[in-house]
């Protein structure tokens, strides 16, 4: 697994308060994982300041799996 | 119309002097100070470095961590003390209609430590705005109230009074009189607050309210002392369940005792000053009295607001001689803020819990801290100095005045069926 989908993990399991076995590539935010809108936002404002970057809300629309998100961040991370 | 009667069938405290109604109750007969050095922040720099906060409290004892996370802690406060007073009262599905609960609740600031931190980090930043998606619901005074609501489903009038060290008084009285008139058969009611931070600690030192007996916590607060040199700091939560009696009747629920009487009033005076002669807090009183229909006579304690600042002390006793006149000398007085230190907004409830406690228990808990009489107060009225006093107490009365000149009173009775 890579740096980033390390962090991005660890992100999630301490802002959802989920299980380790429960972030896979597949698990939704909101289906799989609890989150409701605010947590969804919360979310994205951390892998901003976690990997120093900047997601527009059209673009953050998308990100709405654990999978989505390693790979917006791979690709856009500084 | 007839007025419902209402009463009071279930209690929760979260406290100074302990974490749950029994032991705040042992505090209180026991004469015990909450009051010690700040642990929440460092005080060092601060002219007041003591106050008196709820001791031993671990949110995962009652949260699991991403809800205690969503939450700062006046609302986690809140949640801790209604839970133990919806289960003091044995609301349990079946037993009540959810859609005639309300939750009417009171915080004079609300989430002032989640408000402090939010701006800190926004302004440590570089002007990007970077506030978290649950800052406002975390710190708006009202989600207090919200939170309960959701947690059990009650769907009945749902709101938080703002009256600064009133608050709670006021969500009592607001919640009595919506079961009075019939609108609703339960209220969760009572206060939190969590201002033990360095913007509470700091704003309330810039108006010289806070005292400042750095090298005595436990002594600061002494309401009617001659030193006394400003209020102390407190934080916490208290709950009661109030009920309209045949519907607790129906379901069994035990009572501890009767509300009779709501009275507000305002100073119209200063924004932080009492009036002089008491005129708002003597209003109060009357107004209380007489939705009560009762004669001062029958009053046999009376929980003073008494926060031990120099003027707040002697016009609140002002008004009570004028009141009570010579039955000012039978009454029982006592300030329990000389042990909890001033919980502001959520002060009025676990000072109506004193009250019902005294009236449960026939005991008045001591104003404590009491070293050298002041000749500004009357010798002959008992304050209840030191040591708690056994009495029968069938009527106590509690006053709570805010910042902005609200007054509020509260009328308890023993209840006979």
């Amino acid at each position: 697994m890579s740096e980033i989908a390390e962090k991005v993990k660890a992100i999630i399991i301490d802002k959802l308060g989920v299980e380790e076995s429960e972030v896979t590539p597949e698990a939704s935010f909101t289906n799989d994982l609890g989150a409701d809108s605010l947590d969804t936002v919360e979310l994205i404002m951390e892998f901003e300041k976690e990997f120093n970057v900047s997601i527009p809300d059209d673009q953050a629309e998308n990100i709405a799996t654990v999978g989505q998100a390693v790979s917006y961040l791979e690709e856009h991370a500084k | 119309m007839e007025l419902k009667r209402v009463v009071v069938t279930g209690l929760g405290a979260l406290t100074p002097l302990g974490n749950t109604v029994a032991e705040y109750w042992n505090g209180l007969s026991n004469g015990v100070s909450g009051a010690a050095p700040i642990t929440r922040f460092d005080a060092s720099k601060f002219k007041t470095q003591f106050a008196c906060e709820v001791k031993g409290y671990d949110p995962e004892k009652y949260f699991d961590r991403k809800e205690a996370r969503k939450m700062d802690l006046f609302s986690q406060f809140a949640m801790v003390v209604a839970e133990e007073a919806v289960q003091d009262a044995n609301l349990v599905e079946g037993n009540f209609d959810p859609d005639r609960v309300g939750v009417i609740w009171g915080s004079g600031i609300g989430g002032l430590r989640t408000f402090q931190e939010e701006c800190v980090n926004f302004a440590n930043g570089d002007g990007t705005p970077r506030f978290n998606p649950f800052f406002i619901p975390k710190m708006i005074a009202d989600i207090s109230a919200g939170h309960i609501s959701i947690k059990y489903g009650f769907r009945g009038p749902n709101f938080v009074t703002v009256s600064a060290c009133a608050s709670a008084t006021n969500a009592i009285i607001d919640s009595f009189n919506y079961i009075r008139l019939g609108m609703a058969d339960v209220v969760v009611t009572g206060g939190s607050e969590a201002a033990v931070t360095e913007a509470g600690i700091g704003g309330f030192n810039a108006l010289k309210a806070l005292s400042e007996r750095n090298d005595s916590p436990e002594t600061a607060s002494r309401p009617f002392d001659q030193d006394r040199d400003g209020f102390v700091l407190g934080e916490g939560a208290g709950a009661l369940i109030l009920e309209e009696y045949e519907h607790a009747k129906a379901r069994g629920a035990k009572i501890y005792a009767e509300i009779i009487g709501g009275g507000m009033s305002a100073d119209a005076y200063h924004i932080t000053a009492p009036h002089p002669e008491g005129l708002g807090a003597l209003n109060v009183m009357k107004n209380v009295l007489r939705d009560a229909n009762i004669k001062p006579e029958e009053v046999d304690y009376i929980n003073v607001h008494g926060t031990s600042t120099p003027l707040g002390d002697v016009s609140e006793v002002k008004a009570i001689q004028t009141v009570f006149g010579d039955h000012a000398y039978k009454l029982n007085i006592s300030s329990t803020k000389s042990m909890t230190g001033h919980l502001l907004g959520a002060a009025g409830a676990i000072e109506a819990i004193a009250a019902i406690l005294a009236i449960q228990n026939n005991l008045v808990p001591p104003t404590i801290n009491h070293f050298t009489d002041d000749e500004s107060f009357d010798s002959g009225l008992n304050f209840t100095f030191n040591k708690a006093q056994e009495r029968e107490v069938k009527v106590a009365l509690s006053n709570t005045f805010g910042f902005g000149g609200h007054n509020t009173s509260v009328l308890f009775r023993q209840f006979i069926d």
